[in-house]
């Protein structure tokens, strides 16, 4: 239920979800490079393929978020892929309000930009070792999936108490998702880092130039 | 644009045989209706009235004008009906609690009383649903059926950044390649006898597809920043600068949602 609808959620909460967007959003997309767009958007059109993939769990089913490896692909530019996502899934689908996509985003895009710094450090410190950086994929997929079922409990706990049962409830169904993902990002990392590793380095020349072309 | 038209409805894909992809569609063609402009800003304002809408009447009403809206762009029936009652279901889970949790005098039906209901946790309950499905409906009217590509141009002429224009229409342009490609993979994968289950195998094999679409897709992106240096790109579309003005005919409907919008705030005062 990472998608929350539009008339949950207080006045408040809204408008910090909205403003914490927009800042990372535009902070996003300033450090990202003109000739890295068609990058970003086509792994971003990887990721959106990605959510939509249904897995079995018992007699249901879950779809994956995937703000983990979004975050550790894109780093600060997972801000505004999220909300290029979101916005199409609002629009073609009606997957979440509108009025929420700010605290949609923010609930999203926090998580993975945390998670892709945290990777980036781990691959630092250790350099050229890829047991270190699958298991960092796995805590980070594990991760961007239970910051994301926290972040949308306490955006619905500080709507209100008479939704705290709601909050506990949405931090129970992320659980099994939280294991599926840590797998599943392991295995991507695994094997982006075994044929193609140049696509996880992070690209901090280009972030140097803050996104603006040369004269 | 796409052969994903026809299932795409629900925006979902399953593990196992049929998938479901995403409509790029618009649901109506270039001609006829509003200037996209309009129905972008006019949604945003609808759902943020609705959002700050306090009593059930007044949102009764904006229910019934987003089904209005709905049926004029003639949103196809069914898939919507499916994605509301889909969305429906969902806040079931978040909202079957407040009339245990509000505190306040228990539920009255016919006289009669249900003492672990609350009568204000069951209204909060029915208000939330109608403000969400209001906006829902809206949106999928108002936006949805400009499809994403006229979408993106849209925003781009609302003055979005040049970047996140750019990337919306990458990332919407790259969405029915990559579906095809994974359903290739897919297609590979049952070949081989592979079977989707709630099992460590499945999780890992799903992410090897998914890595090795990251892979080709990177690489694809370079050839298409290639390509697109070849031709003289220079960080901008220039179609998107597209500024045709509103017409008379715009300005009447725009005056007139403005107008429909101001009453249902009206109503909702008063109330």
């Amino acid at each position: 239920m990472a998608h929350i609808p539009d008339g949950v959620l207080s006045m408040p909460v809204l408008a910090a979800g909205i403003a914490v967007s927009a800042a990372g959003c535009a902070y996003g997309l300033k450090r990202l490079h003109p000739d890295r767009i068609p990058q970003v958007g086509v792994l971003s059109s990887v990721f959106f393929v990605a959510s939509l993939v249904h897995f079995p769990v018992g007699p249901s089913s879950v779809h994956l978020i995937l703000n983990g490896l979004t975050g550790v692909a894109l780093g600060w530019a997972a801000f505004p892929a999220i909300l290029v996502a979101l916005l199409l899934q609002a629009v073609l689908f009606g997957f979440g309000g509108l009025v929420v996509l700010g605290v949609n985003v923010m609930n999203m895009a926090v998580p993975a930009v945390l998670c892709g710094l945290a990777f980036r450090r781990v691959r630092r410190a250790f350099p050229g070792n890829a047991r270190a950086a699958v298991t960092a994929a796995a805590l980070a997929g594990a991760a961007g999936v239970l910051l994301t079922g926290l972040a949308v409990a306490a955006s619905l706990a500080l709507s209100g108490r008479e939704f705290l049962t709601a909050a506990q409830l949405v931090v129970l169904t992320h659980l099994p998702v939280m294991v599926i993902e840590a797998v599943f990002t392991a295995a991507a990392v695994g094997l982006v880092l075994r044929v193609k590793p140049a696509v996880l380095d992070d690209p901090a020349p280009s972030d140097d130039e803050d996104g603006e072309e040369p004269p | 644009m796409t052969a994903i038209a026809d299932t795409g409805m629900s925006g979902r894909t399953s593990l196992d045989g049929a998938v479901l992809g995403p409509s790029l569609d618009p649901v109506w063609g270039e001609g006829g209706g509003a200037d996209p402009r309009l129905r972008v800003v006019g949604a945003a304002l609808f759902a943020l009235l609705v959002v700050a809408l306090q009593h059930l009447p007044a949102l009764l009403a904006a229910l019934a004008m987003a089904g209005g809206a709905a049926v004029t762009v003639r949103l196809p029936l069914g898939a919507t009906v499916r994605r509301l009652l889909a969305m429906d279901g969902f806040m079931v889970l978040a909202l079957a609690s407040l009339p245990f949790t509000v505190p306040g005098a228990p539920l009255a039906v016919g006289g009669m009383a249900l003492p672990p209901l609350s009568a204000p946790g069951t209204w909060q309950a029915l208000t939330i649903l109608a403000k969400a499905n209001a906006v829902m409906l809206m949106t999928l009217a108002l936006v949805g059926a400009l499809g994403p590509v006229r979408l993106g141009r849209t925003l781009a002429r609302l003055g979005a950044p040049d970047k996140l224009v750019h990337l919306f229409l990458f990332t919407v342009r790259y969405l029915d390649v990559l579906n095809r490609e994974y359903r290739r993979l897919r297609t590979a994968m049952r070949a081989r006898g592979f079977v989707a289950g709630a099992n460590r195998h499945t999780w890992r094999s799903i992410g090897w597809l998914f890595g090795m679409l990251m892979v080709r897709s990177l690489e694809r992106s370079e050839r298409i920043a290639a390509a697109m240096r070849c031709r003289g790109f220079t960080g901008r579309f220039p179609n998107l600068a597209d500024d045709r003005p509103l017409s008379a005919r715009d300005w009447g409907i725009g005056l007139a949602a403005l107008a429909a919008m101001a009453a249902l705030g009206l109503v909702d005062v008063l109330w």
